[in-house]
């Protein structure tokens, strides 16, 4: 650290240090330096220049007093600085967003301890709690209270070491699987939860979004996790390309930019007239063909040229199939009954009325793609 | 860093939350040491401190001892810079460790990390503390990859307004904004802005990612009035409440295909009349999205009624082959 660090920033360590002693009574060196992230010869050179601290006037005397003989810090004497300063505004706020936030991952078993700390810091922050409000942060779940019990299954088979059994809705094929995988963590990463684990169909680390988990169930065998799974960095975005992916080149219109938006693309460039010409990788062209046939004349495939063609292939079919109806044939006898069903998770959200909601998704590749737009 | 700056700022702070009174600058020189012998130097040294001292959230306060005083005096009242007693459980503190991991690489991860070295220093259990550090079973993130969350941010938290150049769904030209802030909210793992729109006098949200250049500050700290019982998060959410699914579709789907419009389906029989495909029966509420959901399948879904839907379903083919 030190190189780096501003004298302001050193003074707030130095203002947090006494304090921090001074709760504890006696506390060794080393786990200060820990807790404070530096080295203890920095450490050492804090506690130093606190007790060099001199005032002048009227008399000059030192209003602070330490030792750290054996390895074993005491302040004697701290004067006014023996309590920490107050929480700033970007402090509290941060915590309070944090803490808010994990309030609303589902299947959490802290919610107790979490709203007393809220409450307690809160009142410890004051008028600096204030502002957190103006911050807000939603965790989603369409699927509510089904997810909250696919949550705390997926905790309860973590806390168990357990391997789970997985219905899992895969979009871009529009299908249904099973398979068993070994849990490694509950992610929650551009507001959604995701179940990380070592898929056992797969053989690779896969990521599962819950709003997309059909069922699950928490299996009477243990997890037995492969050296090879390694936990995603998520970090560097939950879409990680590979060099196997299909390089996929479209162009978009005006009303079809937002997919430059909901994807992560290779690279984006504007063409005339608000047009934008976007590069995808993907391992799996699947949904590559459902956005384009969605999309309509708002996005085209211009590469790879098969792709392309069997885009077109796909939607002259079904217009075909429109051709065969007779132009009568709308609604079969006998089903004017009362319907009562739900349009479920697929009413979902939409945030720009121009845009129609999508559901597109590429389980464990491209899981990033949509904005609560799920197709 | 300069130690010596260092010294003299602890120095200050210890000196004027050890009065009572105020005391002048004058004052202050005599008992800070470290501070220079010329007046102008002094004069520009410590506006410079006071300054910091204030970015540091140190409260200082300026006023006078007697009313005919000539010089202005500086305290630091100890109720206004002590962080209030606070103890936590066990479970508390380890909760507090894992939030303070979900700005990790983001904009507040700084402001987390002072938060917690403040409460650390207020003597919460280091080993709870450390279980919800370093706990693995879970890893919540918050990410900030938009370059505007920190001036719009610092916007909302000191209440002023801003301009920058939005570009909106649809239209090919970013346009000029002027904005009230009044918060800003992530959803569905992109931040917005909602406010005041001052151009439109009218709310409006604002996606962070469509923000392109920089956002500037065009009025003073405080000019900003939130209006009574606003809820952002409520005014984000309320751009895409779905509207409740009140129209019926009859869908004919080729037989192990269309999950996804099977899924919540109210009726589902085969076609005696078209052997390999059934009649799908189910509910949605826009006829846009419901018809973008139904083109994905292609060849493998037909909207048999109604006839708003198929041609919605119709266009987009066409316009596949346009």
């Amino acid at each position: 650290m030190s190189a780096s660090v501003t004298s302001t920033e050193r003074l707030q360590r130095l203002l947090a240090l006494v304090p921090y002693v001074v709760s504890r009574k006696v506390v060794g060196l080393a786990e200060t330096a820990a807790a404070f992230g530096v080295t203890e010869r920095e450490l050492v050179d804090d506690l130093n220049l606190l007790w060099c601290v001199e005032l002048r006037a009227p008399d000059p005397y030192c209003p602070i007093d330490l030792s750290y003989e054996g390895g074993e810090i005491v302040v004697s004497q701290a004067e006014s600085i023996a309590r920490p300063l107050r929480l700033a505004v970007d402090e509290a706020s941060a915590l309070l967003v944090a803490l808010r936030m994990l309030a609303e991952v589902p299947g959490h078993q802290d919610r107790s301890a979490m709203s007393r700390l809220i409450a307690k810091l809160e009142t410890a922050a004051g008028e600096a709690a204030s502002a957190s409000s103006q911050v807000a942060v939603q965790v989603d779940m369409p699927d509510g209270d089904g997810a909250e019990g696919v949550a705390a299954r997926i905790g309860a088979a973590l806390a168990a070491g357990r391997r789970v059994h997985l219905r899992y809705y895969v979009p871009q094929r529009d299908e249904a699987t099973e398979r068993d995988v070994d849990p490694m963590r509950l992610l929650v990463v551009e507001g959604r939860p995701y179940l990380e684990g070592w898929c056992r169909r797969a053989e690779a680390v896969r990521l599962f979004r819950l709003d997309r988990v059909l069922a699950l169930e928490v299996l009477d065998v243990p997890k037995s996790l492969p050296p090879e799974a390694e936990h995603r960095d998520v970090d560097q975005g939950l879409f990680r390309p590979s060099d196997d992916d299909v390089r996929v080149e479209l162009e978009l219109s005006t009303n079809g930019r937002w997919v430059a938006e909901y994807f992560p693309c290779e690279s984006v460039s504007d063409l005339e007239d608000g047009r934008l010409r976007v590069v995808l990788r993907t391992p799996d062209t699947g949904w590559v063909r459902r956005l384009a046939l969605r999309l309509g004349e708002d996005g085209r495939v211009v590469s790879p040229p098969d792709l392309a063609a069997e885009i077109r292939d796909a939607a002259a079919a079904a217009l075909a199939n429109y051709a065969e109806l007779p132009a009568d044939t709308t609604r079969p006898a006998g089903d004017r009954r009362r319907i009562t069903g739900s349009y479920g998770p697929f009413a979902c959200t939409n945030l720009f009325p121009s845009r129609p909601p999508c559901r597109l998704g590429l389980q464990g590749r491209l899981p990033a793609e949509e904005d609560g737009h799920d197709w | 860093m300069s130690r010596r700056k260092t010294e003299r700022l602890l120095g200050l702070v210890v000196c004027l939350l050890s009065t009572r009174r105020y005391l002048t600058a004058d004052q202050i020189r005599s008992a800070v040491p470290g501070y220079p012998e010329t007046d102008d130097l002094f004069k520009r040294m410590f506006e410079r401190d006071k300054e910091d001292l204030r970015e540091l959230g140190v409260p200082l306060e300026t006023g006078f001892n007697h009313p005919f005083d000539d010089d202005p005096g500086y305290r630091i009242r100890r109720q206004a810079y002590e962080l209030p007693e606070l103890r936590l459980e066990a479970d508390e503190a380890a909760v507090l460790g894992l939030a303070a991991r979900v700005w990790s690489r983001a904009q507040l991860e700084g402001a987390a990390a002072g938060a917690l070295l403040k409460l650390r220093a207020a003597g919460i259990d280091e080993a709870s503390l450390e279980a919800g550090e370093s706990r693995s079973d879970i890893e919540p993130r918050l990410a900030t990859p938009e370059p505007a969350f920190g001036p719009l941010w610092e916007a909302v938290r000191d209440r002023r307004p801003v301009t920058f150049s939005y570009r909106a769904v649809g239209r090919s030209e970013p346009q000029r904004r002027e904005l009230e802030p009044w918060g800003v909210v992530n959803r569905h793992g992109h931040w917005y802005v909602a406010g005041l729109d001052r151009g439109r006098q009218a709310t409006r949200v604002f996606r962070l990612g469509r923000i392109s250049g920089p956002v500037k500050f065009c009025g003073p700290a405080g000019s900003v009035t939130v209006p009574e019982g606003t809820d952002v998060r409520e005014l984000v959410r309320g751009r895409d409440e779905t509207p409740a699914p009140d129209r019926t579709a009859v869908l004919r789907i080729r037989s192990g295909t269309g999950f996804g419009l099977r899924r919540h389906a109210v009726d589902v029989r085969p076609d005696e009349n078209q052997p390999g495909w059934d009649l799908v029966t189910t509910r949605f509420a826009d006829v846009g999205g419901f018809a973008d959901y139904a083109a994905a399948d292609g060849p493998d879904v037909v909207v048999l009624d109604p006839p708003d839907l198929r041609e919605a379903v119709i266009a987009r083919l066409k316009g596949v082959l346009a």
